[in-house]
């Protein structure tokens, strides 16, 4: 093999023909009723089926390259397997076969689970900012930043009060500001972050792109043909689980509007 | 593992790039990626716990305190709960059924209530580890971290829980006339071996209760049975009167019976050695350390497989 004589690409996520399968228990018969689970165990056969475990396979043998300096989006119609084929290069969900390949750690941006409305939203962004994986300095240096880029203090001293008493955009916005605060190596974005007022979407827009500048890698799960066309320079269109497009922006969004009709 | 190499867009770049032509595992391996989501290496997975310390201390004391947020008392419930549970067992025991066979109630009270904490600290132990996993699938599947990291937290949050029952405890202790003095000393080493042992336990059983979640609904049962047979209410040694001395020594054995008789001879004036099973200390400590080695290898083994659907 040459040498390459341009700048190589440097590839940051592989994924290998990865199949994701989800399991439900008692989906059968789609009733959890005492007979039926009853039946079930007494059945014959040990396979998966018999027992009343259904699958559902919502990622079917994708396969793609990431370079460094890629933003990728993701498109599909709802229940595509986009969030996903995220979670599966994050290395959350485990894929059922195949394999995906990162370089360091990729990061969700989210963090809403590993908040308690019952505790105060001080307590909240300490927490959150552990759980990503922050350490007690960082935190404590980010504390103020994060509390002032939600905004959540303009209206009164509400960060001493249980998040289960803000409105859904207060918790939204100060779930934001914690996720934003890292600075990651691959970052995936999930849709439904630009949540908040009109001048609160604004700012979040501005630190996705910074944060983008900063991440080698950045993937972007929307439903905005929009937001894709001003972020991403490449575009993997899933649909049924399946990768049914993969190339530049205009490309496959032209494809994608002519399928949904537009 | 497939050996694709460029079908289905997996190589976009032009025809040019030196990369073409190699399967994903050689690309990756080329450019030094590791595989997503693989197990660590157990030395490995030990250092990454530990640098999440800080979130494991933070997030069982947030479940801590979250536990009674919405209540009017607040945090008083955390030391009124276990008084209630402590007046309850004493009326039932105590003055209805009067289980206290060859002992004083000065001595019976405080042997009741030292039972019923230690054996809660490692029966909650138990229950919240079942659910450590299954029960925080959103978490795990949200954000990277290891995953024994949420068993350990829900232990210390039950340590946490424990030591305010201690001060109900000691509040007990002193009012039926044992006195602190240098014995009272030997309940941290005893509360230590016990926090590893239940440690152990929420980890092997967040791996089972991950795998099965069922097992919440059937431990309940499982753990009731376990306190009765530990001699929570009645002393074994007592009750087996007449019978040869092993039966009553293997019983004993049983670790939950160890810490409760080791907290008692260390708390209890009128309960001494003559009731401890021989090499007490050493079948605490071995119970101690096997399940939580053993229960910290068993529950790294299925690290990569927390969290599928």
């Amino acid at each position: 093999m040459a040498e390459p004589s341009v700048e190589p690409r440097v590839p940051t996520v592989i994924a290998d023909d990865v199949h994701i399968v989800y399991r439900v228990n008692g989906a059968k018969t789609g009733r959890g009723s005492a007979t039926a689970a009853l039946s079930r165990m007494l059945r014959r056969g040990s396979g998966e089926a018999d027992r009343g475990v259904r699958k559902v396979h919502a990622v079917r043998g994708v396969s793609f390259v990431a370079h460094r300096g890629e933003a990728i989006g993701l498109i599909g119609s709802n229940g595509s397997g986009k969030s996903t084929l995220l979670r599966a290069i994050a290395g959350l969900l485990p894929p059922e076969s195949g394999k995906v390949y990162t370089d360091g750690q990729p990061s969700l941006l989210g963090v809403n689970a590993a908040l308690m409305t019952d505790l105060t939203g001080e307590r909240n962004v300490i927490l959150g900012g552990l759980a990503m994986g922050m350490s007690r300095e960082q935190v404590k240096e980010r504390y103020q930043d994060i509390v002032d880029f939600s905004g959540i203090n303009d209206k009164g001293d509400f960060i001493t009060l249980p998040m289960r008493t803000y409105s859904s955009g207060m918790s939204a916005r100060l779930r934001f500001s914690i996720a934003a605060a890292k600075d990651h190596d691959v970052l995936m974005i999930d849709e439904a972050l630009a949540t908040g007022d009109a001048k609160f979407q604004k700012r979040s827009e501005e630190r996705i792109r910074e944060l983008r500048k900063e991440a080698g890698t950045v993937f972007l799960v929307s439903h905005s043909n929009k937001s894709i066309r001003d972020t991403c320079d490449r575009v993997l269109w899933l649909e049924r689980g399946e990768l049914r497009m993969d190339g530049p922006t205009d490309e496959v969004l032209r494809e994608y509007e002519k399928f949904t009709g537009r | 593992m497939s050996e694709r190499s460029h079908d289905g867009g997996v190589l976009l770049s032009p025809p040019a790039s030196p990369d073409e032509g190699l399967a994903a595992a050689e690309l990756a391996a080329k450019y030094g990626l590791a595989v997503s989501g693989a197990r660590p290496s157990l030395g490995e997975y030990v250092r990454q716990l530990w640098g999440r310390r800080h979130f494991i201390l933070a997030f069982s004391s947030a479940k801590l305190t979250a536990q009674y947020s919405q209540a009017r008392l607040g945090q008083l419930w955390q030391v009124a709960t276990p008084l209630l549970n402590a007046g309850v067992y004493f009326m039932i025991f105590g003055l209805i059924l009067g289980a206290d066979r060859g002992m004083s109630k000065g001595v019976y009270i405080p042997f009741l209530v030292t039972g019923i904490f230690v054996f809660t600290f490692t029966q909650s132990s138990v229950m919240s580890g079942v659910r450590a996993i299954s029960g925080n699938l959103g978490l795990v599947r949200a954000l990277h971290f290891p995953r024994a990291a949420l068993p350990v937290s829900f232990a210390f949050q039950q340590l946490q829980q424990l030591l305010y029952s201690m001060i109900v405890l000691v509040v007990i202790v002193v009012g039926f006339g044992s006195y602190p003095d240098a014995s009272w000393a030997l309940a941290v080493p005893v509360l230590a071996l016990q926090f590893l042992f239940n440690m152990g336990l929420a980890l092997i059983f967040a791996r089972a209760g991950a795998k099965t979640p069922d097992l919440a609904q059937l431990m309940p049962f499982v753990m009731r049975t376990w306190m009765y047979a530990s001699g929570v209410m009645f002393s074994i040694r007592v009750m087996l009167e007449g019978k040869p001395q092993w039966i009553s020594d293997v019983l004993q054995w049983n670790p939950a019976a160890v810490y409760m008789d080791l907290m008692r001879f260390a708390l209890i004036e009128g309960y001494g050695s003559e009731n401890l099973p021989p090499h007490v200390w050493a079948v605490g400590a071995g119970w101690a350390v096997l399940f939580a080695v053993g229960g910290f290898v068993y529950f790294w083994q299925a690290e990569e497989r927390y969290g599928r659907g």
